[in-house]
């Protein structure tokens, strides 16, 4: 539901890179979006095109990876990964420890854009 | 045909909200204000758990109201009748409030002598979840026409918060709402999750939530 204020941060990052390097268009912008994000490919593009309109990014496309969503453990340190949401509490897989913390999982990460 | 350069970016869209909601989480832990985010679906009784929260507290610790809304400033007048100091943050159809939203919230509200600062956020159970405001403390409201099954189609929710007030309780001879099967669910997904059975309505539970936001209160202003 969110996918407005997403895109728009997304904008106005590749816009200050567009600039800085003299982008006349930019052709896709690639992504590593955590898996805690509920938003879908398709309407983060739906939007991005909506908010690129006019830009230099205008009709760029969105390769969007799914990163995994990683806990660390409070007592052994250990870091494993979870597949969903609901599992962001889940015990230490190695030594049983209820007490984990959240370290990744929530990330829109730029990772780079292919531009002319 | 004209040469695709690749230019490497490397930022988080997300890493500057992080950061603005740490630097709130440290203004206010230096003043001694808890803050504390409370989230809900719509109508599940934000704004009367935080009428029925001043009223019984006061008179004991200084409160602040940091109001989000759509559209609307009708909360934030609600609470300052009470005679409380109360800012209304519209979102201008932002599912959300994120950090930098509370940190003008929190310039708005001009005092700083607060020992709680409550946050009442969008009603929705999914976007507030993903956004860090920079409070010490998240709690949320389900309330029973909602249904026990929420827990399942909203996992983030269930997962970040401390608390979960089941609200609307004088409504359950009235439902099918399964109080035990939803504790369950929602343990499995948060084993440290205080649930505490409330009705702004009648009153019942209320004692119990406000002893454990006394006690908060209490050992945040000695940390």
């Amino acid at each position: 539901m969110h996918e407005l204020p997403v895109t728009e941060s997304i904008l106005k990052i590749v816009l200050a890179h567009a600039e800085k390097n003299d982008v006349r268009r930019v052709m896709t912008i690639e992504l590593q979006v955590g898996r805690l994000s509920d938003l879908e490919d398709e309407w983060m593009q739906r939007y991005f095109d909506y908010v690129s309109k006019g830009t230099p990014a205008q009709g760029a496309r969105l390769k969007i990876e799914r990163t995994p969503i990683r806990l660390t453990c409070n007592a052994c340190a250990a870091i494993f990964t979870v597949d969903a949401a609901s599992d962001i509490n889940r015990p230490c897989p190695h030594c049983g420890e209820k007490d984990v913390t959240l370290v990744s999982g929530r990330e829109y990460f730029i990772k780079n854009m292919e531009v002319l | 045909m004209e040469n695709v350069r690749m230019i490497e970016i490397k930022e988080d869209i997300m890493a500057d909200n992080n950061q603005v909601a740490a630097g709130v989480r440290e203004r206010l832990r230096g003043q001694k204000t808890m803050l504390l985010n409370l989230m809900s679906s719509p109508g599940s009784g934000k704004t009367s758990l935080i009428l029925k929260t001043i009223e019984a507290l006061h008179n004991d610790i200084k409160i602040g109201v940091i109001e989000a809304d759509i559209e609307s400033k009708v909360d934030a007048e609600k609470v300052a009748a009470q005679g409380i100091a109360a800012v209304q943050l519209r979102t201008g159809g932002f599912c959300h409030l994120d950090a930098t939203m509370v940190t003008q919230g929190l310039d708005a509200l001009a005092k700083t002598d607060f020992d709680l600062l409550l946050i009442e956020n969008v009603g929705n159970l999914v976007c507030p979840a993903e956004f860090d405001t920079g409070a010490h403390r998240n709690v949320m409201i389900l309330s029973v026409p909602e249904g026990d099954d929420k827990p399942i189609k909203y996992p983030l929710m269930f997962s970040i918060c401390d608390v979960l007030l089941v609200n609307k309780i004088d409504y359950l001879s009235l439902s099918d709402f399964d109080m035990a099967a939803m504790r369950k669910r929602v343990l499995a997904l948060n084993p440290k999750m205080m649930v505490i059975e409330i009705s702004c309505k009648t009153g019942a539970g209320i004692d119990e939530w406000i002893s454990w936001l006394k006690d908060e209160v209490a050992a945040f202003r000695l940390a």
